[in-house]
């Protein structure tokens, strides 16, 4: 089989039978457990075959172009890494299916474990089989995301959904700086690609965002492999059952962040930064953790803690920056793995048959499962790191590198004594572990008597500690190839010489494994004054600090949000309205001095009075605001001094429309009004009134300034082309209504949407409402018994074709002369609405078509339609044309099929101002049915 | 003449502002009349003032920006659209909750 296509399929494979264990649940635990298995091994079959290949140094590639300009691709690479990784991820995987199967009990849903677990696994695998960095990301995360689904499978448990969301806050924030880690990094070499990524190493390390492409890549790792300050999350993640914390805990979740510090290695490594940094953190992780896991009772906690620790060796080793030292930290991956997924599931064994971890409570268990406790004790032996055991090869050669390290030639005693410290606490932990559970009396009050597991709960134990003991004494002839090939993918050169073997003779590193033993044995042998001195310092928990900080920053967004939202329209507007005076004053201040100020027009007494009425309307408007009738007639007087000053400033198509908007505004309000509550009561407080005041008055005077400053500012026109095609361009001499129908054609068609959106709205918002409408006026007074006087009536209805022609006539000359569509169809729209005013609503709506919107697609296909046409034709979109036509009695008419668009937007205006009007008049028509 | 136009767009907005931050709908529909007027003002002002100039063609006349025209043209009528849905909207709240304050409030 082609080897690029079988690394695609491991992961196609993976990731889509994922679901298969949720499917086959329903035929029984067994055949959930079995699907799990035949992925993994589905999975192990397509990799073995490719082994051969890797094992020779070749590293297999497969690509698939994916979103390319942002160079990101479907890419897969396999080398010895990325070879080691996947049997680790596979094969304890297939074990901890194994035992799992016997660990969670009949009523678990196990369907639903075995799919997360895939899930989770498929996505350690894409982590390391990524050659592209971006995809490795994704993957990335998606472990963050199927941990927290793994660590809060008791979810039930309020405990298991604490611990998930800190893991998922810490990892998955890690992630986020991972992300820009490798964008940067991916900025630097010009390739996301992982070849040419390990090749720029030099490149990378010369360029000026190194510094903080590392901080934010190490960010990642060191939340990934829970490395101090960030360890936290990883012992609280021991709320998940204990099949989850033997797999996240030993090869894969915490192991994907030192496979990433493996994988960039060669890219990001060789600085002092990286020395510093990473070796820093994890000599510092390495103490801590090993010192607190001595004094854990919970032995998973211990466990948990010692895993900490390890990592923080792990991390230690690649900081070292030594050739061998990387081989190490290599080395010590696979062994950690064994012995940590060994312990786990001895330590699952212990709780599941005990009911408590608590080791004040579980003792002396040796009696009631020889076999499990002799497992336990090998592998605790090997995490210890007692010869013989695999632990002891990869530690030996962690203290080989820390003597004699070219950094610390000074003080070259510091390091070895360090890593002896460090040795002395994992052999003190180790010898609680086992004496403590195994040993040291009887049990004390447990829940149930203990006894052996079931035989094939043991199994998978039984496997990983016969690895330990085969590693630990034939590392040659067992381990040897594997951790070449990785530690060579690594490296990214050749390897430096190194022996495998139990025994180097009588040198540093086995005096100091000597003395870690001896030391390790002698503090758990004082154990009893140094438990008594720790119980007596401050604990914390940092699930509680955790938390706490989380509820404080929800607490701080509801009060923000409570505080800026509390449902008051008059707030946001006050507060909208300072802060645009104060994005206006900080613009007005900061604008270059404007030009001395030049006045061409001198006022003239109709100008005053004009502004003199307008003051007093104005003035009007606002103290009798409360008496609404009074209200809209000075309304009206504004609006129609606006008009008068477009007449007086050569807008007469401005005029026009203003004129006549005015009239259907007004109407339209004295529609609303029969139903508004005609005054409004007097509620408001001094403070309130003065604050609105003063924000007004600042607005007055911010937008009166600009205005002046913007009247007497010369300026240079953009219009002079519109002026100069009006006629030979677009056929018609109107040029404000040139531009609308043709040169901004487009900007038309939008807006007429937006009237045919606030058509249909009305329709929506007024369909089936119901409004009390009151019998009485404001006064008391009855309405006049006549609904719809006869003088009106008679009078009206002759004005409507007058008035129909009126609109006509301004539509077809609106080319040319002050008119157009808006204004005619703001005519019509008025002339109908006076209908039903004077007949009423039976009678206009007899008379009158009905269905509106259909005269609104109109409309817009009109207006649409002639711009598509000039597509069909060759033409960009909306382009006009235009002619001559002579018709009888009317004569020479310029025609330009401008002239249908503006018939698009005349049908839309009408059929918004019916639909507007006429639904509002039909609420009376509701009222009066009723009554 | 200049420095009058600018009052009158200053007292506008003035008034429109104010009345927009009341608590009942209605004044909110005034206060947004109001303004409307004093904004088409101001874009109408782009195009500094000019008498007996209007933007149509004919041989030998001096014209005024057409530009600026037909922008609050536009915007007259949206304006128009917007007062009229806002009223509608008055109206069903009026429906709704039995109420023509803006604020909203706690069903109790």
């Amino acid at each position: 089989m082609d080897p690029t296509f079988s690394l695609i399929a491991i992961l196609v494979i993976a990731l889509t039978a994922s679901p298969l264990p949720l499917l086959m649940q329903r035929f029984g635990r067994g055949h959930a457990a079995l699907a799990t298995v035949l992925v993994m091994s589905a999975c192990l079959a397509l990799l073995l075959p490719l082994v051969p290949a890797v094992m020779n140094g070749t590293t297999l590639l497969a690509s698939f172009s994916w979103l390319p300009d942002w160079g990101l691709a479907l890419s897969f690479r396999l080398d010895g890494l990325g070879l080691m990784f996947s049997l680790l991820i596979l094969g304890i995987g297939l074990l901890v299916t194994l035992y799992a199967y016997y660990y969670l009990d009949g009523h678990d849903h196990l369907g639903r474990f075995y799919t997360l677990l895939l899930l989770f696994m498929s996505s350690m695998l894409g982590v390391v089989l990524s050659e592209n960095l971006l995809l490795l990301v994704v993957f990335w995360e998606l472990t963050s995301l199927s941990s927290f689904l793994l660590i809060s499978y008791k979810r039930e448990s309020y405990e298991s959904r604490l611990a998930a969301r800190i893991a998922l806050a810490v990892t998955g924030g890690g992630g986020l700086a991972l992300f820009a880690g490798v964008l940067l990094l991916g900025h630097i070499v010009g390739s996301f690609e992982l070849t040419q990524v390990l090749a720029a190493g030099e490149q990378i390390r010369a360029h000026a965002l190194y510094e903080i492409m590392l901080i934010l890549v190490l960010l990642g790792v060191f939340t990934k492999s829970a490395q101090f300050p960030f360890h936290f999350w990883l012992p609280q993640a021991m709320a998940a059952p204990t099949p989850v914390s033997a797999y996240l805990h030993s090869a894969t979740m915490v192991k994907a962040g030192v496979f990433l510090l493996a994988r960039l290695y060669p890219a990001l490594a060789g600085s002092d930064l990286w020395f510093w940094l990473v070796s820093g953190t994890g000599a510092l992780t390495l103490l801590y953790a090993a010192y607190l896991a001595f004094y854990r009772y919970d032995f998973k906690g211990l466990l948990a803690y010692s895993t900490i620790s390890h990592l923080g060796l792990i991390t230690l080793l690649f900081g070292l920056d030594t050739p061998l030292s990387v081989v190490a930290g290599v080395f010590h991956i696979i062994n950690h793995a064994i012995f940590k997924a060994s312990l786990f599931m001895a330590a699952g064994i212990v709780d599941h048959e005990c009911g408590t971890r608590d080791m004040r409570r579980v003792n002396g268990l040796f009696k009631f499962m020889p076999i499990t406790a002799t497992l336990a004790i090998v592998a605790a032996g090997s995490m210890a790191g007692v010869p013989l055991l695999n632990g002891f090869l990869s530690k030996e050669m962690f203290f080989a590198e820390t003597v004699g390290h070219p950094v610390f030639d000074e003080m070259s005693w510091l390091l070895p004594a360090f890593a002896t410290l460090a040795g002395i606490l994992a052999v003190a932990y180790s010898s609680r572990f086992i004496h403590d559970v195994f040993f040291n009396g009887d049990p004390v009050n447990l829940p149930r008597k203990p006894h052996e597991p079931p035989r094939w709960m043991r199994a998978p134990v039984e496997v990983l500690v016969a690895m330990c003991l085969l590693v630990g004494i034939f590392p040659q002839w067992s381990i040897a190839p594997i951790l070449n090939v990785a530690a060579g993918a690594v490296l990214q050169q050749p390897l430096p010489a190194f022996h495998l073997a139990i025994w180097h003779g009588f040198n540093a590193p086995f005096m100091m494994s000597l003395l870690a033993l001896a030391g390790g044995i002698g503090l758990y042998v004082m154990r009893k004054p140094l438990y008594a001195f720790y119980d007596r310092l401050p604990t914390i928990h940092a699930s509680i600090v955790f938390e706490r900080a989380y509820e404080n920053l929800v607490t701080f967004a509801r009060t923000l949000l409570a505080g800026l939202d509390n449902g008051s329209l008059q707030r946001y507007l006050a507060l909208f309205f300072a802060f645009v005076l104060a994005l206006g004053g900080w613009a007005w201040w900061s604008a270059p001095s404007a030009a001395p100020a030049v006045v061409t027009q001198t006022a003239d007494a109709a100008s005053l009075v004009a502004l003199g009425m307008l003051m007093l309307a104005a003035f009007g408007v606002v103290s009798q605001h409360r008496k609404r009738l009074t209200a809209i007639v000075f309304t009206s007087v504004i609006g129609l001094i606006v008009a008068l000053i477009f007449v007086r400033f050569s807008a007469p198509d401005l005029a026009l429309t203003q004129l006549v908007v005015e009239v259907v505004s007004i109407v339209l309000l004295l529609l609303a009004l029969y139903y508004l509550p005609p005054t409004s009561p007097a509620e408001e407080d001094l403070p309130r009134i003065v604050r609105d005041a003063l924000l007004a008055l600042t607005a007055g005077v911010g937008l009166g300034a600009a205005s002046y400053v913007l009247l007497t500012t010369p300026f240079e026109t953009i219009s002079g082309f519109y002026l100069a095609q009006a006629v030979p361009g677009g056929g018609g001499s109107n040029v404000v209504n040139v531009i609308l129908v043709d040169f901004r054609g487009f900007d038309t068609l939008g807006e007429i949407t937006v009237l045919a959106m606030v058509g249909l709205a009305a329709h929506a918002l007024l369909d089936q409402l119901i409004l009390k409408a009151p019998t009485h006026d404001s006064e008391g007074r009855h309405w006049a018994r006549e609904r719809h006087p006869l003088f009106l009536e008679m009078l009206m209805r002759p004005l409507l074709p007058l008035a129909l022609m009126v609109s006509i006539y301004i539509f077809l000359r609106g080319h040319n002369l002050p008119g157009g569509g808006f204004v005619a169809g703001l005519v019509t729209g008025v002339a109908l609405i006076l209908q039903y005013l004077a007949s009423g609503i039976g009678f206009a709506s007899a008379r009158l078509p009905q269905r509106l919107p259909l005269f609104l697609a109109a409309g817009l296909a009109c207006a649409g339609g002639i711009g598509a046409a000039s597509s069909l034709l060759g033409f960009p979109f909306l382009t006009t044309a235009h002619g001559h036509l002579t018709l009888p009695l009317l004569g020479d008419i310029e025609l330009a099929s401008a002239l249908i668009f503006d018939l698009g937007v005349y049908l839309v205006v009408v059929s918004v101002v019916l639909m507007v009007l006429a639904d509002l008049g039909k609420l009376s028509v509701h009222e009066g049915v009723k009554s | 003449m200049e420095a009058l136009l600018a009052i009158a767009i200053g007292l506008l907005t003035a008034c429109g502002v104010f009345l927009m931050l009341r608590p009942r709908t209605f004044s909110l529909v005034l206060g947004l009349t109001l303004l409307s007027y004093a904004v088409n003002l101001f874009l109408f002002a782009g195009g500094r003032l000019k008498m007996d100039a209007p933007p149509l063609i004919r041989d030998g006349a001096n014209y005024t920006d057409p530009l600026p025209q037909a922008l609050v043209l536009t915007a007259i009528v949206i304006g128009f659209g917007m007062t009229a849905y806002l009223v509608m909207l008055a109206l069903r709240a009026l429906a709704e909750s039995g109420d023509d304050n803006v604020d909203a409030k706690e069903k109790s």
